[in-house]
C-alpha cells in the first residue's frame, strides 16, 4: 500500500452459500490482486479434488472450509483500485459461526450484503442486516448474486430489492445501492454486464470506490482512556491511545471518574521523529502531567468542559454470542475502552428476534445469537459516551467466564428515579449536596455521607432547611462555582436561580452546594473572594485546599452525629 | 493520520495491552525483518525500554549471518535474550532430511513449546502477518493456545473493537500478534522511514537475495538486484510471486502451514 493512500475496510456478509467468498475471490482474481502462488495452490487443490477452479478457495484457506465448501472463519485480504486501498473482510454466513461474522464486521467501515437471486432473502440475510445496524455500519450495498440462475431477470431483481429494502429500512439501514451480479461468471463485477442491459448503475468495482470514508475523530471531544502507567525511568508516563479529539502540551485536563484536574507537562517519545507538542485521535501516546497523583488504567482523560458520561448504570443494545444464555442478575465482566469491571444485567427490556423483528418484553434471558435491549449495572462508576456521539467509547464487550460472549453499544443513561438533589429554573440547573447527612459510623470507625431522597426543587418549592445533621437559616444563597450559578432561598423556599455573572452581593449568608458556609460578610469580602475564585481556575489541589480552608466553614451549619451502623439504600430505576 | 502511522499506533496499542495483561510475557525474535520491526515497535511502545525477554528458537540450521546479527543487536539494545535449542532432537540427528514438516515440528514447534513450559509464559508476542499465507489470514490478534500449544482454529473467540482475549485457564497461553494487520510492503516502507537496522541477507549480492528468512537448508533465494530498501519496495510492487515461495516447508502439502500451526508453529 502506498503511504498516503486512503484505506477502507469493507466486510462482505450474507446467508450461507449466497456466494460471499466467490464474489471476493473473483474480484481479487480479476483485478490481479492475488499472487501467482495462491492461484497455483488453488488450481492444485481443485485438480486434486477433481473440481473446477473455485474462487472461494482463495479465501477459504482451511482444509475444512474447502472440503465442506463453507467459510468458517473470517479472512482479511488487501486489494487496490486506482482510487484507494481496501481491506476486504470475508465473513462466514453460517449461523453457527455468527461470532466470527461479528468479529469480521466489527472493524468494517462499509458492508456488502450478498443475497442469492434464486433463494432470495434468508434468515442470515436479515440477521446480518440487523447486526450491521447494531454495529453502526450505515454504508452498505446489497449485491443480488447468482443472477444467472434467474436468467438475469429484472423483475426477479426488483422483487428482492423491494423486500430487503422494507426490512432494512425498518432498522434504519438504508442501502446506498442494489447491484445485480453473477460472481461466478464475473457479471457486473469489474465492468458493466451486457447480460443485464436494464441495469444502469455501476459495476461492483466502480461502486465500492464511491463509498465515502467517515471523517476522522480528531475534531470530536477529547477521550484518552489510560491504558497503563509506566515508571521505567525517572519519568512517570501515562500511556494510551487517543480515541477522539486532540491533546496539547500545557492543556488543562480532567481525569474521570475521580474528577481530578491537572496539566499536560510533556508528550513523551523515543524516536526523535516522534517528538511533538500535539497528539490526536488514533495515536498511541504517552504523557506526563503536572500533578503526580495516583492514576490507573481505565480512567478517562478529557477536557473539563466536555467530559464523558460517568455512571454505574446505562442502557444498551446487546448481541449475545455466548455458549450459555445471558441471564439477568448474573455476574459478568464488562470491558469498555480500557476499563474492566464486574457487571450485571439488571433488566432485559426487550429481546428482539433479529430475523422477524418480533420482540419479547421483559425477558429473563438472552439466548445465543439474539439481540436485546438491556440495562447494565457495573460495580463502580465507569466512563463512557453514547454510541451515537462516540463509537470508540460507546461500545463494550461482556465476558462470561473465559469468553467474550456479548457485544453492546451504549444507547444512553438510565433515567434513574434521580440520584441527586437539584435546584432548577428551566435550563438553569444546580446539583446540590447540602441536604446530605453526615454520620460518624461507629461500626466502621469512619465518617460517611448519606444522601437524602433525591428530588428536583423548582422555584416556589419548599426547601428542607433543617435535617438530622444540618440546619440552614430561612434565607440563604447557594453559590455554585462549577455551574456558575447562584440559587436564592428565601423563607425556606427556592426563590430564584441567577447566573453568577448577574449576581450582586445581597448580604444574605452563602453556602456552597455541599452545605459549607462561605466566610463572606461584606461586599468587599465578596469581591476579594470573587477575585480569588478567578485566580483559582484550573489550579492544583494544594491551592484548592488552601482556598477552601480560608473561605469555607463545614461546621457552621452542620454537625456530625454518631451512628451505630449504616445501611445504604438501593438505587431505584425507572424502566 | 498516514497509513504507516495508523499501523504503528495499532501495534503499539496491542503491545501495551499484552504487557499490561500478562505477567509472564516474551517476544519471539527470529532475526527476520518482521520481528525486527516488532522489536523497534516495542522500543517505541515502552519509550526506549524492552520490558520483557526476547526469545530465539534456534534450530541450529539458521544462516550464520543471522546469529551474528542477533548477538550484535541484543548487545546494543541490552536485550534480555533467551536462546533455546531442542537439544534432545538435535542429538538424535533431527534435520530436514527426516522430512521437512517433521523437522519444523521438532526444532521449531517443539522447541518453542519447551520454552513456554520452562519459563511458564502466559503471553508470547509473534511477528506473523495476515498476508503471509492462508491460515495466518484467519488469525486473531490475541490467539489462545492450550497447554500443548495447540490452536483450535475452528473455534476462535470473537475479537471486536480491540477487546482482546485475556481470560483463559492456567496452563494455556496467548499468542499476541501485533503486526498481523501489516503487509510485506508496509514492513519495508516502515523500515525505510524509520531507518531500522536489518540483517544484510535481504539485500542482493551477485543477483540473489533472501525475501523471507528461515533455516539454511529450506530457504531459497530469489533473483534480484535490489541492494537498498527502496529497491526492494520497487521490486515488491511488481512481483507476482508470493513472499514465502522460497520457504520449502510451505510447499510440502496443500495445508502444510495449517497443519504445522495447529500444533503450535509460529
Amino acid at each position: 500500500m502506498d503511504i498516503a493512500r486512503e484505506v477502507l475496510n469493507i466486510v462482505v456478509v450474507g446467508h450461507v452459500d449466497h456466494g460471499k467468498s466467490t464474489v471476493i475471490g473473483r474480484l481479487l482474481y480479476d483485478t490481479k490482486s492475488i499472487p501467482e502462488g495462491a492461484i497455483e495452490r488453488v488450481k492444485r487443490i481443485s485438480k486434486e479434488k477433481g473440481k473446477p477452479f473455485e474462487y472461494a478457495y482463495l479465501l477459504d484457506a482451511f482444509e475444512e472450509e474447502q472440503k465442506q465448501g463453507i467459510t468458517i472463519d473470517t479472512t482479511r485480504l488487501q486489494f487496490r483500485t486506482d482510487q484507494r486501498d481496501y481491506v476486504i473482510i470475508d465473513a462466514p454466513g453460517h449461523k453457527e459461526f455468527l461470532k466470527n461474522m461479528i468479529s469480521g464486521a466489527a472493524s468494517a467501515e462499509a458492508a456488502l450484503l450478498i443475497i442469492d437471486a434464486n433463494e432470495g432473502i434468508q434468515e442470515q440475510s436479515k440477521r446480518h442486516g440487523y447486526i450491521l445496524s447494531l454495529l453502526g455500519i450505515q454504508k452498505a450495498y446489497v449485491l443480488v448474486n447468482k443472477m444467472d440462475l434467474i436468467n438475469y431477470s429484472e423483475d426477479g431483481f426488483n422483487e428482492i430489492k423491494q423486500e430487503m429494502n422494507e426490512f432494512l429500512n425498518s432498522l434504519h439501514v438504508y442501502p446506498l445501492k442494489y447491484i445485480p451480479v453473477s460472481a461466478f461468471f464475473g457479471e457486473n463485477l469489474t465492468s458493466q454486464s451486457d447480460k443485464m442491459p436494464w441495469y444502469k448503475g455501476e459495476s461492483l468495482l466502480k461502486a465500492i470506490d464511491l463509498f465515502e470514508k467517515e471523517p476522522g475523530l480528531e475534531g470530536r471531544p477529547l477521550r484518552f482512556p489510560i491504558q497503563d502507567v509506566y515508571k521505567f525511568d525517572n519519568r512517570r508516563i501515562i500511556a494510551g491511545r487517543i480515541e477522539s479529539g486532540t491533546l496539547n502540551v500545557g492543556d488543562q485536563i480532567l481525569i474521570s471518574p475521580s474528577k481530578k484536574t491537572t496539566r499536560v507537562k510533556s508528550i513523551e517519545y523515543w524516536a526523535e521523529r516522534d517528538k511533538t507538542d500535539s497528539v490526536s485521535a488514533g495515536m498511541s501516546v504517552g504523557i506526563t502531567v503536572a500533578d503526580e497523583f495516583f492514576n490507573q488504567r481505565g480512567e478517562f482523560i478529557s477536557y473539563a468542559h466536555d467530559e464523558p458520561l460517568c455512571s454505574e448504570t446505562f442502557r444498551a443494545n446487546l448481541f449475545w454470542m455466548g455458549k450459555n444464555s445471558l441471564l439477568r442478575n448474573k455476574e459478568y465482566k464488562l470491558k469498555l475502552a480500557t476499563q474492566e469491571i464486574e457487571c450485571e444485567v439488571i433488566s432485559i427490556t426487550r429481546v428482539i428476534d433479529a430475523t422477524t423483528l418480533e420482540t419479547i418484553e421483559d425477558a429473563g434471558q438472552v439466548n445465543t445469537n439474539d439481540v436485546a435491549e438491556v440495562i447494565m449495572r457495573t460495580k463502580k462508576k465507569i466512563c463512557f459516551d453514547e454510541f451515537k456521539n462516540n463509537q470508540n467509547t460507546g461500545r463494550f464487550v461482556v465476558v462470561d467466564g473465559y469468553d467474550v460472549s456479548g457485544g453492546g453499544i451504549v444507547s444512553g443513561l438510565v433515567e434513574a428515579i434521580q440520584t441527586v438533589n437539584k435546584f432548577a429554573k428551566s435550563e438553569l440547573q444546580m446539583v446540590v449536596n447540602c441536604f446530605d447527612e453526615y454520620y460518624y459510623v461507629l461500626s466502621e470507625d469512619t465518617v460517611k455521607k448519606l444522601q437524602g431522597r433525591p428530588h428536583t426543587f423548582s422555584v416556589g418549592d419548599v426547601i428542607p432547611v433543617g435535617g438530622q445533621t444540618y440546619a440552614y437559616p430561612e434565607d440563604f444563597n447557594v453559590l455554585d462555582l462549577q455551574a456558575q450559578l447562584v440559587a436564592k432561598v428565601r423563607k425556606a423556599k427556592l426563590h430564584d436561580i441567577v447566573k453568577l455573572s448577574a449576581y450582586d452581593y445581597d448580604s444574605v449568608p452563602m453556602i456552597d452546594p455541599t452545605g459549607s458556609f462561605l466566610r463572606v460578610a461584606s461586599k468587599g469580602e465578596y469581591l476579594t473572594f470573587a477575585n480569588e475564585v478567578e485566580a483559582l481556575h484550573g489550579s492544583e489541589y494544594t491551592k484548592l485546599a488552601v482556598f477552601a480552608n480560608k473561605w469555607l466553614d463545614f461546621s457552621k451549619y452542620r454537625r456530625i452525629q454518631y451512628l451505630k451502623n449504616i445501611t445504604l439504600p438501593e438505587l431505584e430505576y425507572q424502566i | 493520520m498516514e497509513h504507516l502511522d495508523r499501523l504503528e499506533a495499532q501495534s503499539i496499542f496491542i503491545l501495551r495491552e499484552a504487557y499490561k495483561k500478562f505477567g509472564k510475557l516474551g517476544m519471539l525474535w527470529s532475526i527476520g525483518k518482521d520481528s525486527t520491526v516488532m522489536l523497534w515497535l516495542a522500543k517505541k511502545a515502552f519509550f526506549g525500554h524492552c520490558p520483557f525477554p526476547f526469545i530465539h528458537v534456534d534450530t541450529a540450521y539458521k544462516i550464520p549471518k543471522m546469529i551474528e546479527f542477533r548477538d550484535t543487536v541484543a548487545k546494543e539494545y541490552n536485550l534480555e535474550l533467551i536462546v533455546h535449542k531442542n537439544e534432545e532432537a538435535l542429538q538424535e540427528g533431527m534435520g530436514p532430511e527426516k522430512g521437512r514438516l517433521v523437522c519444523c515440528k521438532a526444532l521449531k514447534t517443539d522447541g518453542l513449546q519447551q520454552v513456554v513450559t520452562k519459563y511458564e509464559f502466559e503471553g508470547l508476542i509473534l511477528g506473523i502477518r495476515r498476508d503471509e499465507e492462508g491460515s495466518r489470514s484467519k488469525e486473531r490478534v490475541f490467539s489462545e493456545r492450550n497447554k500443548d500449544s495447540e490452536w483450535d482454529y475452528t473455534n476462535q473467540p470473537p475479537e471486536l473493537w480491540d477487546q482482546f482475549k485475556t481470560d483463559f485457564p492456567k496452563g494455556n497461553h496467548i499468542r499476541v500478534h501485533p503486526i498481523l494487520h501489516w503487509n510485506e510492503i508496509d514492513i519495508w516502507a516502515y523500515i525505510e522511514r524509520e531507518n531500522i537496522p536489518l540483517v544484510d541477507l535481504y539485500f542482493a549480492k551477485n543477483g540473489k537475495r533472501y525475501r523471507s528468512l528461515g533455516c539454511a537448508p529450506c530457504t531459497g533465494q530469489i533473483d534480484s538486484n535490489a541492494t537498498t530498501v527502496s529497491d526492494i519496495i520497487a521490486e515488491l510492487k511488481n512481483t507476482k510471486v508470493s513472499e514465502r515461495a522460497g520457504r520449502a516447508q510451505d510447499q510440502e502439502d496443500s495445508y502444510a502451514m495449517q497443519k504445522l500451526r495447529k500444533d503450535g508453529y509460529m
